[in-house]
């Protein structure tokens, strides 16, 4: 006896130590991957690259409100000033023209390369003649007064085109010199960080710089007491950050205070901190198991399943409830545990491999998030009911006592004495009734019952996504929601075909499809376009003879446009402009953003806009202008609605797998009682929890998510464990106390609604959906199956 | 000074690198106490519209906001105006050194800009008068260009 009681213990060390090593090692990963699908089609790859690392996962929006107009551009420019010498951030723009020296040569240099409008017809006689009478009309105007001093050398007005071209991103208003909101309430800016914005670690840092610069910035003003700009951030890594820090936040407040609550109520019903002690060792050894197989299973571990993991185990504090509670009349002697054993572990047994049925059907999911849960769960229940059954009773020491709660058991008893003397009959007939008119109310509102868009899971709240929609609209270029992306094998053919795709987007922008849209091919163009560009100017002797005759009439002498002559021989025999040129300018940043390369694969993102704010772009007519061009290559995404089809796929993926889980587990049932009727009674309290539990959050107007689905396999879960003990109360020819038994339950769903019930008051809508789902629907479980088992104990005394 | 009106004007502007000068006549409208509007019809269609610190320039095909503070170099050739029209002595001040020669009858304003940027693009705007009409104004850049802006009633209808 002692030597197996030993090797049990040696058994358990060693596989705490095996996990606690594994878990010390583990890999822990935070970012969006755990919502993106492992193995992923051409498209879903495009949208995990864009949610991931893509151009807009990096912009953070800065928003300054409040004090007045003047207050708010001044603490902008000091506060962008301090940001652009961050070298976290590769752009940071509030609409200051401080396009540096350095830009303004590079375009200047190149502008017969970069322009759209050079082409052999351009500096024809008849070209130059129209291109520089418009540079002289310009000269009239204030504005145009800006190139005099380059006419010399550019009297074509090439500098303006290439300004235009790079405008084309709309940019907002200015006032005070600032970009401000339309309602001019707000002063903006945009900082885009070097890092991606998947790295939260990284966007952390980002944001606390923002905010030091904006205390800096602000703190310059004159202490004016009345000044009282205020900074608001908002943006993808913004949210991640927020998100982060929130669900810590939540998940450790929450976890302190349920933890408090359910170690009282244990002390107040065991009286014995050594109970209490033991009654924690499955658990712990459960979740620390769990993590570690999910870090063997999968490599790495997300953060949501660190998250949410303990809760899904929860079920196994009740294992050790019910092992102290229903083996009190035999602990303290040397049986021990030995009776329960008997007793009771087959039923615990019973519960725990439906609970795993019900978890198993979240491992085929494609939603790696809800794989690694499952895992964590399956694995973290099976050793949690193995150290209850083999580890708690080695441990018992041999004075163990805890109070006894037969009377708590006894008063509970007596209260269903008035649910037994109602019969069975109409407590069916109500069981029916109220089943209908749950699948009523469900079948009322299946068109929304679901929520299938990823936004439900975000931690972000609807204020703060509306008030980060605002900030982009003002901002018109920074949202970067359709995308028209190329792809080829080097960067010289995706430039290509972007420029093949941004002349059958510009058609789409004449008649008003579109608003607009970007192309790294703005920036710089492909070689064969340089090329072609290049070769059409002429030699020096053909324009001047071209330029001889276009000055006629123009108020412009010859000779004046040596400079311009020299610039243009020079261009012919200059090398083409390659990435390498742009790199040293404040343009390689809306370049790069524009390129992404994998090894051999390079894309070009060519984000549209929509032709008027808050008006969706008419998708099917771009993919047909795509068409149309011979683009074949060239893919539309719309990254919300390619998120929100990902979702709505996990999410009918879940739903499948989770009624196949509940067939697994009616299977297992009917294996092991050997009977439908009593797996029917088994199950019946179950199904009607679930139902009633969904009927009340359609009532009650939530839209159900992946995460309610959760709390139902969890309902499912935990509810078996209670239904199974009243279906060995009533079958085993050794009962044990019906009083013990019953408080077991009590204490053990108390627990339950305890931790559950705590996170539905949380501020993160998917603990609040785990909460609200689990909480009632165990309690309910409970309460039906207590009814269902008297009903059905008064039926068979009456016979 | 006054609250609104219309003129006509002629201007020339006499720029070295040009071997004459380039002329472009238009309609100047002014409504109190901000908004100025002009309106160029030859040799192109232009329409300057000065409200706030904003400066719209709209041509056949294309339209271009510019805020004056990012573009300092630019508000002597509009501000001048206005302030003057609005009689905003202070707003002229806070730009401009003031010279005011001449009676009310027949006077002349003298600018000088005080900040360098402006100073880059304008060093002087005269601006003649009598009593509460435009005559003349002039602007001189630095390089030796200059533009001469004559007003008169306006025929227009």
């Amino acid at each position: 006896m002692m030597v197996r009681r030993a090797r049990v213990l040696i058994l358990w060390v060693g596989c705490v130590a095996f996990a606690a090593f594994v878990v010390a090692r583990a890999h822990y990963i935070t970012d969006l991957s755990a919502f993106l699908p492992s193995n992923p089609t051409p498209v879903q790859q495009l949208l995990v690259d864009q949610l991931r690392d893509g151009p807009a996962t990096r912009l953070i929006l800065i928003a300054l409100e409040q004090g007045d107009a003047a207050a708010r551009a001044r603490v902008s420019t000091a506060m962008v000033d301090l940001l652009r010498k961050d070298s976290q951030f590769s752009s940071v723009n509030n609409g200051e023209a401080v396009a540096g020296q350095r830009d303004r040569e590079f375009l200047f240099r190149h502008r017969y390369l970069l322009s759209e409008a050079v082409s052999a017809e351009r500096f024809s006689a008849s070209g130059l003649n129209a291109a520089i009478k418009e540079t002289i009309d310009n000269l009239s105007s204030p504005a145009g007064l800006l190139f005099k001093s380059l006419l010399p050398r550019d009297p074509t007005g090439e500098l303006l085109n290439i300004s235009d071209q790079l405008a084309r991103a709309a940019a907002p208003q200015s006032r005070d010199g600032v970009w401000v909101s339309a309602d001019a309430t707000r002063a903006l800016a945009v900082a885009q960080t070097a890092a991606s914005g998947s790295d939260s670690d990284a966007q952390s840092k980002a944001i606390d710089a923002i905010r030091a610069a904006f205390a800096t910035a602000a703190g310059s003003l004159q202490p004016r007491p009345n000044n009282g700009v205020q900074l608001r951030l908002s943006g993808p890594g913004v949210f991640a950050v927020a998100a982060r820090a929130k669900i810590e936040r939540a998940a450790v407040r929450l976890s302190i205070a349920s933890s408090i609550l359910v170690v009282a109520l244990l002390l107040v019903v065991y009286r014995s901190l050594p109970a209490l002690g033991l009654g924690l060792l499955p658990v712990t050894t459960g979740a620390l198991v769990g993590v570690a197989a999910v870090a063997l299973g999968f490599g790495a571990v997300h953060g949501i399943t660190l998250g949410f993991g303990i809760t899904l185990i929860g079920e196994s504090v009740d294992y050790s409830i019910y092992f102290f509670i229903q083996s009190r009349r035999t602990v303290g002697n040397g049986a021990a545990g030995r009776s329960w054993q008997r007793l009771w572990w087959p039923t615990v047994r019973l519960g725990m491999l439906t609970s795993v049925c019900g978890f198993a059907s979240l491992l085929p999911s494609g939603f790696p998030g809800l794989r690694q849960l499952g895992l964590y769960s399956i694995s973290g229940l099976i050793a949690a009911a193995l150290v209850t059954r083999f580890v708690l009773p080695a441990l018992l020491p041999g004075n163990f006592a805890i109070r006894d709660v037969t009377p708590l058991g006894a008063r509970i008893t007596a209260r269903l004495q008035g649910v037994r003397r109602i019969g069975r009959a109409p407590i069916a007939l109500c069981s029916v009734a109220l089943a209908t008119l749950a699948i009523a109310v469900l079948f009322h509102d299946r068109a929304t019952l679901w929520n299938r868009e990823l936004s439900a899971l975000s931690p972000v709240s609807i204020q703060e996504q509306d008030y980060d929609a605002k900030l982009r609209a003002d901002l018109g270029a920074a949202d970067v929601r359709d995308l028209v992306i190329v792809s080829g094998p080097d960067l010289e053919s995706i430039l290509r075909s972007a420029e093949r795709a941004a002349r059958a987007l510009q058609g789409l922008v004449d008649d008003k499809t579109i608003g607009g849209f970007e192309s790294p091919a703005n920036y710089l163009p492909s070689m064969a376009t340089q090329e072609i560009r290049r070769s059409s100017l002429p030699s020096a002797s053909e324009l001047r003879a071209n330029l001889k005759q276009a000055l006629d009439g123009l108020p412009l002498r010859p000779d004046r446009l040596q400079p311009f002559l020299e610039d243009i021989e020079a261009t012919r025999h200059a090398a083409l402009v390659t990435s390498r040129d742009l790199a040293g300018t404040s343009l390689n940043t809306g370049f790069d953003a524009l390129i992404q390369h994998r090894s051999d694969k390079w894309d070009a993102l060519l984000p549209l806009r929509s032709a008027a704010p808050g008006r969706p772009i008419d998708m099917p007519r771009v993919v047909a202008a795509l068409r149309d061009a011979k683009l074949d290559d060239a893919q539309v995404l719309d990254l919300k609605q390619e998120s929100d089809t990902l979702y709505a796929g996990y999410l009918s993926e879940a739903i499948r797998f989770s009624l196949g889980g509940f067939l697994a587990l009616t299977v297992l049932l009917l294996i092991a009682l050997r009977s439908p009727l009593r797996v029917a009674r088994v199950l019946a309290p179950l199904v009607l929890a679930v139902l009633t539990v969904a009927a009340g959050l359609a009532i009650a107007g939530v839209h159900l998510t992946i995460l309610h689905l959760v709390g139902m396999l969890l309902i499912v879960a935990v509810g078996s464990n209670y239904a199974l003990f009243f279906d060995r109360q009533a079958h085993a020819e050794e009962g044990g106390s019906e009083a013990l038994t019953l408080a077991s339950l009590v204490i053990a769903n108390a627990s339950t609604v305890i931790g559950f019930g705590l996170l539905s008051f949380s501020q993160v809508p998917v603990l609040v959906a785990l909460g609200a789902t689990v909480a009632p629907g165990t309690f309910l479980a409970l309460l039906f199956a207590a009814i269902g088992a008297s009903a059905g104990n008064a039926h068979a005394q009456h016979s | 000074m006054r609250q609104h009106g219309r003129v006509e004007f002629i201007e020339q502007h006499f720029l070295k690198v040009l071997n004459h000068p380039i002329e472009s006549s238009g309609e100047l409208r002014y409504d109190a106490p901000d908004r100025l509007e002009k309106r160029t019809l030859h040799p192109h269609a232009e329409t300057l519209l000065l409200t706030g610190g904003v400066l719209t320039v709209e041509r056949a095909h294309s339209r271009r906001e510019m805020d004056l503070h990012a573009f300092p170099q630019v508000l002597p050739f509009v501000e001048s105006i206005r302030a003057t029209l609005a009689g905003d002595r202070s707003a002229l001040e806070r730009l401009f050194h003031l010279e005011f020669t001449g009676s009310v009858a027949r006077w002349t304003l003298t600018l000088v800009p005080l900040e360098s940027k402006v100073k880059q693009s304008v060093s002087q705007v005269r601006i003649e008068g009598a009593r509460d009409q435009l005559l003349k104004v002039e602007i001189r850049q630095p390089d030796g260009d200059r533009s001469l802006m004559t007003l008169r009633p306006s025929t227009l209808p």
